[in-house]
């Protein structure tokens, strides 16, 4: 028995269409109840795997109902669906009024509101996903764009989870070979072990630490990579936001800037995720209010894994922007001449003028560009110069595999530690038993990222996430 | 005197069902915990009787062995009075791992188990078939032993029972096409048994295993074969042994080998093996293939090893390892023959398949008990293992539980951290084993702790809690350990700094000159370094047991493994730790699938641990019982 829960299970935004979804035991009866068929057919009659037409239904009384909605319905029967339960989803058209009001009548039929993350665990509970894959729902849940959701149905058609058994299975065979050695010593020569198992746990190891890093990409992908726009005022920074804020159209969030001066968007350019941050300008004052602003601005500059220094290519240097040049050291920085619609072919400022004002603060990459945010000139060099610096020139989502939960990237270090325990043995000349000790503590670290060890501390972290219920 | 009563020949605490090597274990253990015990076997002269390999030990079983000692069983000083050979095998790899195994003069050592019997107080020996466990329902409405009969019809009011049958039970041997219906070495089968319990509830299944021929020694060409000593100086199993004791002339065993004629014949002949031809029902072990499997499963292998392993000093009777089979006589014969050495060999005994009834998984306690009758127990392969050492092991802790339930104390459940008796326990009673099962070191997770050096460390205070080991012998185990603390201590703290004698001494051993102070212990963790070397930078250091010595050098050599190690049985502990209810209803875990459901039903798990390892119950099945239980809270 398992009781019936309804959600919605789109973005509650204005868009063109939205899908209520309902699972539990009791799916089909109450879809029944808010969901007439023209020809006035019930749902519990129908096969699974089918599709209806038909208007979503507020009833009175027997023959006595109101229309809410034009929709279509989907039946998926126990166990071949998303929660191995009975599923129905309901294509209402979008609008935020009208899916809550489906829903409630939903809840109204006897459905309870799920709670976040619910059909996932769901999901897992009844075996239809592993671990990884489930995490990797709620990932797909709170990513905020194109890669970062590809990253995650990766996830979720279980490539993490092919690549740790992948691993886990040379481990597992290394191990073998050393217990038969060990169980049966007048059968089993251990001569070559050690040169072979140099070779296989640098393999490894590259292949994990590979995994390890991917991490800090995958994090980028998912959170969108914390940028701040410096720049003093009246350089075009406001038209250069708009550029961008222009080109995405699909805005997953908007956050209100938290003082008069700060402004936060989440972007996505050509499959990068931004996380920018408009500061107020940076520059001496004593001005209370501006003061506030300054402070906040540098926090922001702290934080930053990006900052795109936005000049006016048509004036010379200010105090100001030679001021901020030591704040940018040891950062990422673009620095954007914009205007260059303006003078083209002979610009005040040139690169060299910015090179010589990080001479003595040098960022960790800066690039310079000649920008206009009116022709947009230079924007596909911008997201050009992003992946370059974050993604080595390339998100091929399709073939890698980013590591994007903290849980996994410890469970990976935990198995490269260990593997490089078993280089030390071997570097120690230490006998093979010695070897395996280390070896099943990566084979368990790694089984944990998909759900193959049992523990009981995964199991309390993976639940904090679904909102454990009771 | 009514009939009934008549037969009604004595009531005592315990009947032990069988006098192998679990049922010696098993009967020593109850008599010497005070309890009046019979113990039965169908032929006296079969008490503790090796029918199969001529040792004791080996790998992970010579862990065992010393493992039993230290709770106080028998089987090490018995192999210690009877041995003619003894090798300390694996010494080139760690510590861990290395095992020890004895050659055995089989006839003394069935004679010397025998005497201690014998004369073991509260103990009798009654030849004798038990056909039947009598049981009465008790106040928990659940059947409970109440005596056994034997096939004389005479009765033993008992209460409490060991089933300790072996290979007895409905057993039948196969040789081609040779079907006799006996025990091992053609003792008399039992037959009666199987009925009765599965009359009272226990569901039984049948295994198969198998013995290589015997051959008369004056007929095999040594010359021709790798000769195998034994070990100088010879170390004992038994913690009780005095090694000087045990130090005497050994006789050799020899390796020969198959080779593709060998190969040959088999596979000419493989339509007359029982097995291949189906008649055989039972499943036999993998890790101890008879010869024909291993040329059908290796085909690519060009030979297989030989061992010619003496039966006793008394015999020329000669055991040919790696070569068990179930062909008929005439091909056992012709394939023996190929065999370089064995060109003319007469066989006393040929080679023999044996199929038993034993215990079906999922209905014994971790204490031995089966769960469907209360003070019933059972060992050894009975309870679906293989070999001398698994079955002792389990003998002798069904003995102490028998003694622990009828005196109402909690049972002694070894944990997997804590012995590899504590691991064999766990897999009987967690695993659906679909073949007997044997001890093999990589079934112990935690073996660097599991030393079969350190067993009396780990073991003793169980020995003697259950009343098996004296205070003295304790006291003196205490007495070690605390040596072994102090001078791993001492060696922690004692310094050396970078003088000349210090460089010079290291220079002996090509050792680099030390920079800065290092203590001992440092030193002794280089590799060209070790304890007797450094004695001349550290003069003061107290005179120590050999036994001590060896275990401050594991302990500080091998540091960061032990500590790895420790800190795995750690959170291996935490879900051993995690109880699960007497009374779940498994029903009521709504998500679990059904076979996991049905799994965790019939083991009824008492941790999260034990959930873990059922076979079957995957780990998304242990989070949804995870989840559950944390719901229930």
């Amino acid at each position: 028995m398992s009781e019936t829960i309804v959600a919605i299970a789109t973005a509650l935004s204005p868009s063109g269409i939205g899908i209520i979804r309902i699972s539990g035991d009791d799916a089909v009866k109450i879809a029944d109840t808010v969901f007439e068929k023209p020809n006035h057919e019930k749902l519990s009659d129908q096969p699974t795997h089918t599709i209806h037409y038909g208007h979503i239904v507020e009833r009175n009384g027997e023959n006595d109902y109101k229309i809410i909605d034009e929709v279509m319905v989907l039946l998926m029967r126990s166990p071949h669906s998303f929660t191995k339960e009975d599923v129905v989803e309901i294509d209402c058209h979008g609008g935020v009024y009208l899916l809550k009001r489906v829903l409630m009548l939903a809840v109204k039929a006897g459905a309870r509101l799920a709670e976040p993350g619910e059909f996932t665990k769901r999901a897992f509970l009844n075996g239809r996903i592993d671990l990884s894959e489930a995490e990797a729902v709620m990932d797909l849940i709170s990513s905020g764009n194109e890669n970062a959701r590809k990253n995650s149905i990766g996830q979720l058609s279980g490539r993490l989870s092919c690549k740790i058994k992948e691993l886990r299975e040379k481990i597992l065979y290394e191990i073998a070979f050393i217990e038969a050695v060990i169980d049966d010593p007048e059968h089993y020569d251990s001569m070559d072990i050690k040169l072979r198992l140099s070779g296989i746990t640098e393999e490894i190891s590259d292949s994990l630490t590979h995994l390890k890093n991917s991490f800090d990409n995958g994090k980028m992908m998912m959170n969108g990579i914390q940028t701040t726009i410096v720049g003093k005022p009246n350089v075009g920074k406001s038209s250069f936001l708009n550029l961008l804020l222009g080109e995405e159209r699909a805005i997953v969030t908007s956050v209100a800037g938290t003082t008069r001066d700060t402004l936060e968007e989440n972007i996505s350019l050509d499959g990068v995720s931004l996380h920018l941050i408009d500061t107020a300008g940076i520059h001496e004052t004593t001005d209370v209010v501006e003061l506030i602003g300054v402070k906040k601005a540098k926090e922001s500059l702290e934080k930053a894994e990006l900052v795109i220094f936005v000049l006016d290519s048509s004036d010379s240097l200010s105090e100001e922007d030679k001021y901020l040049a030591p704040l940018l050291k040891g950062k990422n920085v673009i620095a954007i001449l914009n205007k260059s619609d303006l003078n083209s072919d002979t610009p005040v400022v040139k690169e060299e003028d910015i090179v010589r004002i990080f001479e003595n603060n040098p960022p960790v990459h800066l690039k310079v560009l000649p920008f206009s945010a009116k022709t947009a000139e230079g924007l596909s060099e911008l997201t050009g110069y992003i992946k370059e610096i974050f993604f080595e020139g390339k998100i091929n989502t399709d073939e890698e595999i980013y590591l994007t939960s903290l849980r996994h990237k410890n469970m990976v270090e935990e198995a490269i530690l260990a593997i490089e325990k078993v280089k030390d043995s071997l570097q120690n000349d230490m006998p093979e038993d010695f070897y395996s000790i280390d070896l099943m503590q990566a084979y368990a670290s790694l089984g944990a990222i998909i759900g193959e060890e049992v523990d009981d501390d995964l199991v309390d972290e993976i639940f904090s996430k679904f909102c454990m219920g009771k | 005197m009514s009939e009934q009563n008549s037969k009604i020949t004595d009531s005592v605490d315990v009947c032990i069902i069988g006098a192998g090597h679990a049922g010696c274990e098993a009967a020593l253990a109850c008599a010497r915990l005070g309890l009046e015990t019979v113990m039965f076997t169908v032929s006296v002269e079969s008490i503790a009787l090796m029918p199969c390999n001529p040792n004791i030990g080996g790998t992970s079983k010579g862990h065992l062995v010393r493992e039993l000692d230290a709770l106080g069983g028998e089987m090490g000083k018995n192999i210690d009075k009877t041995f003619i050979q003894s090798k300390m095998l694996n010494v080139s790899k760690g510590p861990a791992v290395h095992s020890l195994r004895a050659q055995a003069d089989k006839m003394e050592y069935t004679k010397s188990m025998r005497r201690t019997l014998e004369n073991q107080e509260h103990l009798t020996i009654k030849q004798g078939e038990v056909c039947k466990i009598l049981t009465k329902i008790n106040g928990d409405g659940k059947p409970e032993v109440c005596g056994v009969e034997i096939a004389t019809g005479m009765i033993y009011e008992c209460r409490a029972a060991i089933i300790c049958s072996g290979t007895y039970l409905n057993a039948r041997c196969l040789c081609g096409e040779s079907i006799t219906y006996t025990g091992p070495n053609g003792l008399m089968a039992a037959t009666h048994l199987t009925k009765e319990l599965e009359a009272i509830g226990v569901e039984l299944r049948r295994f198969k295993t198998g013995t290589p021929a015997r051959m008369d020694k004056r007929t095999v060409d040594f010359s021709k074969m790798e000769e195998q000593t034994g070990d100088t100086p010879i170390i004992p199993f038994s913690f009780s042994t005095d090694p000087d004791s045990v130090q005497k002339e050994q006789v050799s065993c020899y390796l020969t080998y198959t080779n593709e004629k060998t190969h040959e014949i088999i596979r000419a002949n493989l339509d007359r093996s029982p097995i291949y031809a189906g008649i055989i029902e039972g499943t036999g072990p993998r890790y101890c293939p008879s010869i024909e499997d291993k040329v059908v499963k290796f085909a690519d292998k060009e030979r297989h090893q030989v061992f010619i392993e003496p039966e006793g000093l008394y015999t020329n009777e000669v055991y040919i390892g790696g070569m068990s089979s179930s062909l008929p006589e005439d091909v056992q014969l012709a394939m023996y023959r190929t065999v370089p050495g064995l060109e003319n060999c007469k066989i006393v005994r040929n080679a023999y398949a044996i199929e038993y009834d034993c215990l079906a998984p999922g209905q014994l306690k971790p204490s031995l008990e089966l769960k469907k009758v209360e003070n019933l127990f059972s060992a050894g392969q009975f309870n679906g293992s293989s070999g001398y050492e698994e079955a002792a092991a389990q003998g002798l802790i069904a003995g102490i539980n028998t003694a622990n339930k009828l005196k109402n104390k909690e049972p002694l459940i070894l944990q997997r951290s804590d012995a590899y008796i504590g691991v064999l326990i766990d897999d009987l009673v967690t695993k659906d084993n679909r073949e007997p099962y044997r001890m093999m070191t990589s079934r112990a997770e935690y073996r660097l702790l599991l030393r079969q050096d350190n067993a009396d460390l780990r073991l003793r205070k169980f020995g003697f809690e259950a009343g098996l080991v004296s205070e003295e012998v304790y006291n003196r185990t205490v007495e070690k350990q605390n040596k072994i603390d102090e001078e791993v201590n001492r060696l922690k703290t004692t310094f050396v700094g970078g003088s000349k004698k210090v460089t010079d001494v290291l220079a002996k051993r090509e050792s680099a000159p030390l920079k800065t102070a290092a203590s001992i212990a440092d030193l002794m963790c280089r590799q060209e370094l070790d304890y007797e070397f450094l004695h001349e930078l550290d003069p003061d250091r107290p005179e120590l047991p050999k036994d001590v010595v060896e275990q401050v050098c594991i302990n500080i050599k091998y540091e960061g493994y032990i500590a790895r190690q420790l800190q795995q049985v750690k959170s291996f502990k935490k879900n051993e730790n995690h109880r699960i209810p007497d009374d779940i209803d498994y029903d009521d875990v709504l998500s679990l699938r059904l076979e996991a459901r049905q799994k965790l039903k019939q083991f009824r798990p008492i941790s999260i641990g034990q959930a873990s390892r059922i076979s079957g119950v995957t780990p998304a099945d242990v989070s949804v019982l995870l989840v559950y239980l944390a719901s229930k809270k």
